[in-house]
């Protein structure tokens, strides 16, 4: 059984997962701290992928897949064709910047899919991730939630870009489906609708 | 006030009926309690000491009677027949069920209330001014845009789950009375030259443990770009905001860490991506809000009363309420009234369900059936005609509710503390209301003069302690509790942050304390000099020399 949510045009449907995450074989080093540089202080606490990471990664020789950043950066030679086939998407941590995607990938609607993992579901950047996805860098197609995404942030993923939930493995997907209904007209312009409400209806009538 | 129409309507109601489910599914063990913490907080509810605490909000502090009479059979209903007024204008409870919290959301959106992000990692309640739209000194009246910021703040996607709370406080008056400088946004309206309607924008100030008054991040904002600049900021600080320490996680701590110089250019590179974007102000939508917050339908009257003039002659008691507790109004013949919820010997800013029903039938009767609350914890009638303050005055005053200590030492401001919450070191409480046993004498508070007390007992800093006058906050040392004694604090356009004046003291010791610094500055001010005035112009120095003196030198003073 499938635990991936796509939106479609009349709502939202499970479907089969044709891609598969390519995931970083673990650290050995221990993990460093960061001492946070100037523009980017959110780096501290987290783990620095290492270049034995990167090159122990095992991209699977066939098929669709989303790499990880770092690994879509530095082994972007061995993946030309089948970025150029739409097999090839990226997956990127909440601590990741968006800039060193756009760097290395000029025009981002190459990519059939950006994947956005969060470690913890309370870790909010991912919102920002996707909004600015949408409306700073204008990706186009699949924007998928991984990790820890769990059905009470189903409505603010969907506003924020995310056309894709993959829910926890432990939690129904069907049951999380009624949470992107959650509410009927918000207040704000966001990335799903971007006119605030009293654009959208006359409120003084 | 502000009236919900349909829309607003169904978002509440909708919100109801979401937390009812995610109620459900904690309690059928479908949700784990890690899961479930942000979804109840984010609702007001915390797990406290003894039982949940929930807070509802009152949102810049404005609520109707119809809603006070709720508030109040709600309290009854579900509660032990009390609630408390919180620093953020809101009120709490202290005894809720956790499973009776749906109803209670249910009630409350029956009367257009709610509790929606009043506690977790998101924007909070927006605050403003007591005397907002009244206030003789008022430039700007900010209510309008203060719904419209919590309209927009109100399950903003982007801003769901920050690195950790942010407050925002707004204000259009001369003299600042909503501590803009100590909120994460405080938005200072005013005219500007061309005589259009300007925000000066300040970010990065804040209580807590580190305590950090706001930089100005952005001197002018042409008002219709409230909620884009907000957004930029906000923006940055979810992105970059630390998560990795709760303790470091607020965005003074980052303002801080990058300058604010850099902050700003961060903020205003976000912003030139936001700015005119769909979620910039309408003049139609300003003026939509607006309408709400018209003046009152006030009656032609003289600014004086002969029969209220008389009672002031006659009436020592009643002369002594108005002057502490009565203020000016910008119409003639108005005042606004502070119903004080510190009596002495009482929990600061606690009201019982009948008090709440007398305020609701006072605000009825006599101030166009609207309230405020303050961020001093007490509740406020704004249009209270000249000829009516003496019947306000005896009806409040047989309900416990005029005692006239407003600006004084015992208007004390308090967290719940050790007693109710599970965050505390230490309780404030009984601290608040020793002292106000300690100076249970009106002609000295009166002598005394204006003097602000704050009481937290963390230094989470609910009691605001870093900015009072005084400031006492409650310390754990070896598992026993002790109390940290700053002065020189002070909220307004000049505000500082208090200097602690040494070695914390015991809660026995703690009336005693409070008693040697006012004999200093009784002994040291100069006529007119307030408590403050003296703090700043002597320093720490003197109050510390006397407070920590040994006893046989203080008999030879």
């Amino acid at each position: 059984m499938s635990n991936l949510i796509q939106l479609n045009n009349d709502g939202a449907s499970i479907v089969e997962n044709t891609w598969v995450t390519v995931q970083l074989p673990p650290s050995n080093v221990e993990a460093r701290k960061q001492a946070g540089k100037v523009v980017q202080f959110k780096l501290t606490g987290e783990d620095t992928v290492t270049e034995t990471q990167i090159a122990d990664t095992v991209i699977p020789a066939t098929g669709k897949i989303i790499v990880p950043l770092s690994v879509f950066i530095a082994r972007k030679d061995e993946l030309l064709t089948r970025i150029s086939n739409g097999e090839v998407g990226v997956w990127i941590d909440t601590h990741e910047v968006l800039a060193d995607l756009a760097n290395n990938q000029a025009d981002l609607n190459v990519l059939p899919i950006i994947a956005v993992h969060v470690e913890r579901f309370a870790d909010g950047r991912i919102f920002s991730l996707g909004t600015l996805l949408r409306t700073r860098y204008g990706f186009k197609n699949e924007l998928r939630a991984i990790g820890d995404v769990l059905r009470d942030q189903l409505f603010f993923l969907k506003r924020s870009g995310f056309n894709s939930y993959l829910i926890r493995a432990d939690r129904s997907a069907n049951e999380a489906l009624a949470s992107l209904k959650d509410f009927t007209a918000p207040y704000q312009g966001a990335v799903d609708e971007p006119r605030p409400v009293f654009a959208r209806y006359n409120r003084s009538a | 006030m502000y009236k919900y129409d349909k829309l607003d309507q169904q978002i509440v109601d909708e919100r109801v009926a979401q937390y009812r489910d995610q109620t459900r599914r904690f309690l059928a063990g479908e949700l784990s309690e890690e899961e479930f913490r942000p979804l109840r907080l984010q609702n007001g509810l915390y797990i406290q000491r003894h039982a949940p605490m929930f807070r509802i909000a009152v949102p810049y502090g404005m609520l109707s009677s119809k809603q006070l009479h709720k508030l109040g059979d709600i309290a009854k209903k579900y509660d032990r027949d009390y609630g408390h007024f919180s620093t953020r204008q809101n009120l709490q409870l202290n005894w809720p069920k956790l499973e009776d919290v749906p109803d209670i959301l249910a009630e409350l959106a029956t009367v257009e209330m709610h509790a929606i992000q009043t506690s977790g990692n998101c924007i909070r309640n927006i605050t403003t001014d007591q005397f907002a739209g009244i206030a003789p000194d008022e430039v700007i009246d900010p209510r309008a845009m203060a719904e419209i910021m919590r309209q927009w703040s109100t399950f903003h996607p982007e801003f769901a789950l920050l690195p950790r709370k942010f407050k925002i406080a707004v204000s259009g008056t001369k003299q600042d009375r909503a501590i803009v400088q100590a909120h994460d946004i405080g938005m200072e309206f005013y005219v500007d030259v061309a005589g259009k309607v300007a925000i000066k924008v300040w970010v990065g100030g804040g209580l807590g443990r580190t305590p950090i008054l706001g930089s100005v991040i952005r001197e002018h904002l042409e008002w219709q770009h409230a909620l884009t600049y907000c957004e930029a900021i906000v923006r940055v600080y979810n992105l970059h905001g630390r998560r990795d320490n709760s303790y470091k996680a607020r965005i003074k701590i980052l303002v801080k860490a990058l300058g604010i110089e850099e902050f700003k250019n961060q903020v205003e590179a976000e912003w030139a991506h936001l700015k005119d974007a769909p979620n910039t102000i309408t003049e139609a939508e300003l003026a939509r809000v607006g309408k709400h917050f018209e003046a009152m339908p006030y009656e032609n009257l003289n600014a004086h009363d002969s029969n209220f003039d008389a009672a002031i002659a006659s009436n020592p008691a009643f002369a002594a309420w108005v002057k502490r507790c009565v203020h000016t109004h910008k119409q003639a013949g108005y005042r606004a009234v502070t119903l004080s919820l510190k009596p002495h010997g009482k929990a600061p800013g606690d009201a019982s369900s009948e008090q709440m029903h007398v305020v609701a039938d006072l605000a009825a009767q006599y101030s166009f059936g609207e309230l405020r609350v303050s961020h001093e914890q007490n509740l406020i009638l704004a249009d209270v005609k000249l000829s009516d303050l003496y019947n306000v005055w005896e009806k409040a005053r047989a309900a416990g509710l005029a005692t006239p200590n407003i600006g004084l030492l015992t208007d004390i401001i308090c967290c719940p503390g050790g007693d109710f919450c599970s965050l505390a070191n230490a309780k404030s409480i009984p601290i608040a209301e020793a002292i106000q046993m300690q100076f249970d004498n009106l002609d000295y508070l009166h002598d005394i003069g204006d003097i602000e007390l704050n009481i937290s007992g963390c230094m989470n800093a609910c009691g605001h302690h870093h900015v009072g006058h005084i400031g006492i906050l409650g310390v754990d040392k070896d598992g026993s509790e002790w109390y940290q004694v700053s002065i020189g604090g002070k909220q307004g356009n000049d505000a500082s942050l208090g200097t602690v004046i040494g070695p914390s003291f015991s809660a026995d010791e703690m009336p005693g304390v409070v008693q040697k610094l006012i004999d200093i500055y009784i002994k040291e001010r100069t006529p007119e000099e307030l408590f403050i005035d003296t703090v700043r112009r002597l320093g720490v120095a003197p109050f510390k020399a006397h407070v920590y003196a040994k006893n046989e030198e203080i008999a030879s003073v």
